[in-house]
């Protein structure tokens, strides 16, 4: 899983050549049959966090952690190894604006939910 | 309307589960998807790998750099997601306070953007 | 102990206790100079298992030390822990039975019988290949890189966590725990044992030259620590280096660290005093400079600079060997070293480098165009906190007979320093400026 981080302060000057290199890259990911999903995530305005202690649900406006730099959407993406992985990060646009995240994504056991599951189960087929 | 249900837990605390906590909580997991599953509301989810398993990549003036570690050093860590498709942002509060994290760290909910 | 008439025995006791003093020598022997190829082999063949690896390898040295001792040594030492090591890696999987183990016992199963089949040229490419991918693994830049200098020294280097632990001033169980983290993250990111495309060759083995040299300064310029397991780091430098060299003979980066490397090394005997005090280049008792390392320095970098790809180790080490092969210290060429230390601030414009600039100017003209340089406003600032910037001030001033100025450097450079050689070197000179 990529999660790609930016700076909301700074945003892109021209939106939609930030979109269109997204969906280049959603392009090149498929071509290279690596794409399992993506997601963009809305801004931290609109975001709302959640606790539940002892019972009673706390809601508090704004992302869980305050930061310049958040998280605004993710890739997931099937890689043979990390140097692939890697690779594929350095072009995801985010990678020039504040940084990609790699993570491995942990296999569950009975989980049937994800877009990873439902890619496996093409695999399969 | 679809949303991302991030899970943020302090990742210490979950390794230093023992092997019966950690099933337990496997199965609070599995009772939500179900539940959720029932109503029709969960579109995908997936947990993460630990934090320590990361890697960060960022690219300056065509020079890509990888690092060791995550994005950003914070006390909770993004250890999964879930993304449900319901009514408004209540349902979407209402559904985040049954994920089993909600009770040991936090769910931050964002409204997915739609292409 | 032996005592009294020797009876037909105890004669026995001589002969097993030579065997055994052999077979121990032999298996230390093999260890030192063999375990880093048969590990890079066998993490391949394990499929990039390190754990596993190692495990299996810790068990044929076992067996060995068993065996060698009543049968002898073999002809082919590491050939022997090798084979051994195989079949200890298939036990293993063997007992573990989980379906993952399952699996990989499978895949180890034919990539082991594939490696006891490789013969001749195709045996010796291998184990070329399997070197490097355990140089390249290990250096990988989504480690941490306290983490790939532990698992270097742990893997290539084949020393003990504890070794490593002492070196770095750490804890053991806290190094063992890095060396476990670090195992962790290769397997579960999925850090390929591989070596790196060309495309990203270049880069990758600057992180390669980084750790190696990051070893070698560890032991080299050591601010704490135990000077015995230092030298050792500068020797395990040295040694991975050459094995990179044999490797990669045609990376003029490669060969230029390794010469570096060695002219530094060259004067490891004539820097400290009996006392373990400081010694600065040019009191140096220069009889005492290790020729072999100076020649050898010299014509590795003569055969990395006709490559023409000179780069900041090559500069560092020409300037190095330009000392080395001053016969007296009034005889060495400044006017030269300055102009290599300006090309080298083209390529590291740091501080430090600016510094040295500095002072090889000085030597080359007077110590008032040092000054001149190092009282620029912007160098000074950055390197208000830095001891041995007062410290090359504080020399200059010396020099030109202000004495009183001098003084006041040396002072902020004593304060500075951690490092007891630096201290008092510092003391003495700020004596000599109070009389």
């Amino acid at each position: 899983m990529f999660l790609l981080y930016w700076n909301e302060n700074d945003s892109p000057a021209t939106p939609e050549e930030m979109i269109r290199e997204h969906f280049a890259f959603t392009d090149q990911a498929r071509a290279r049959g690596a794409y399992v999903s993506s997601e963009a995530i809305g801004g931290t305005v609109a975001a709302t966090t959640v606790r539940v202690r002892d019972g009673k649900t706390m809601i508090t406006d704004g992302p869980f952690a305050e930061a310049k730099e958040v998280m605004g959407g993710f890739y997931i993406l099937d890689c043979k190894d990390l140097d692939e992985a890697l690779d594929f990060a350095a072009r995801i646009p985010d990678a020039r604006s504040a940084g990609v995240e790699v993570r491995p994504v942990m296999h569950v056991p009975g989980w049937d939910y994800g877009p990873t599951a439902e890619y496996s189960r093409q695999a399969m087929a | 309307m679809r949303y991302v249900l991030m899970i943020c837990t302090k990742e210490a605390e979950e390794q230093a589960l023992n092997a019966d906590e950690s099933s337990a909580r496997l199965r609070e997991y599995g009772a939500f998807s179900e539940e959720m599953g029932r109503r029709g509301v969960l579109r995908g989810g997936e947990r993460l790998r630990p934090v320590s398993e990361a890697t960060t990549v960022s690219v300056t003036h065509d020079k890509v750099l990888a690092s060791d570690g995550p994005f950003a050093e914070t006390k909770e860590q993004i250890g999964g997601f879930f993304i449900v498709d319901c009514k408004d942002r209540d349902e979407a509060v209402e559904i985040a306070a049954k994920i089993p994290g909600a009770r040991h760290g936090k769910i931050e909910v964002r409204p997915i953007w739609e292409m | 102990m032996r005592r009294g008439t020797p009876k037909p025995e105890s004669t026995d006791a001589v002969g097993r206790e030579a065997l055994q003093d052999r077979s121990a020598q032999a298996i230390e022997r093999t260890f030192r100079e063999e375990s880093g190829r048969i590990i890079a082999s066998l993490i391949r063949a394990c499929g990039g298992d390190f754990d596993l690896a190692e495990e299996a390898m810790q068990d044929a040295f076992l067996v060995a030390l068993e065996h060698w001792r009543r049968q002898g040594v073999p002809a082919n030492p590491g050939a022997w822990i090798t084979t051994a090591a195989r079949r200890k890696a298939i036990d293993r999987l063997r007992r573990d039975r989980t379906l993952a183990a399952k699996r990989q016992l499978l895949e180890t199963d034919s990539a082991l019988t594939a490696l006891a089949g490789e013969t001749g040229e195709q045996a010796m490419n291998q184990v070329k290949d399997d070197r490097l991918r355990l140089i390249f693994t290990c250096c990988h830049p989504a480690l941490a890189l306290e983490a790939q200098v532990a698992l270097t020294l742990r893997t290539l280097g084949g020393l003990t966590t504890a070794e490593i632990a002492r070196a770095f001033l750490l804890p053991e169980p806290a190094m063992a725990q890095r060396l476990v983290r670090v195992k962790r993250k290769i397997r579960e990111a999925g850090i390929p044992y591989r070596i790196p495309a060309e495309h990203t060759l270049p880069e990758r083995l600057q992180a390669v030259l980084a750790v190696l040299y990051l070893i070698f300064n560890e032991g080299y310029a050591a601010t704490a620590g135990d000077s015995l397991v230092r030298q050792d780091l500068c020797s395990e430098a040295i040694r991975l280096a050459r094995v990179l060299c044999e490797l990669m003979p045609d990376e003029p980066e490669a060969l230029g660290l390794l010469a570096l490397m060695l002219l530094h090394d060259s004067r490891r005997e004539a820097r400290t005093g009996a006392g373990g005090e400081l010694i600065v280049l040019e009191e140096q008792d220069r009889s005492k400079w290790d020729q072999v390392e100076i020649r050898e320095g010299t014509a590795l970098l003569e055969r990395a600079l006709r490559m023409r790809r000179a780069d900041a180790y090559q500069l560092q080490a020409a300037i190095a060997a330009l000392h080395c092969t001053a016969a007296r210290a009034d005889e060495t060429d400044w006017g030269q070293i300055a102009a290599l230390y300006e090309d080298l601030s083209e390529l590291q414009p740091t501080p430090v480098v600016y510094l040295n600039h500095a002072v090889a100017v000085a030597m080359a003209g007077g110590p008032e165009d040092g000054l001149y340089l190092l009282d620029d406003a912007r160098l000074s600032e950055q390197l208000a906190g830095y001891h041995l910037y007062h410290a090359a001030r504080a020399d200059l001033l010396r020099r030109a007979g202000l004495h009183q100025e001098a003084r006041v450097a040396y002072l902020h450079a004593v304060e500075g320093t951690e490092n007891m050689a630096e201290r008092e070197y510092l003391e003495r000179r700020l004596r000599e400026m109070t009389c």
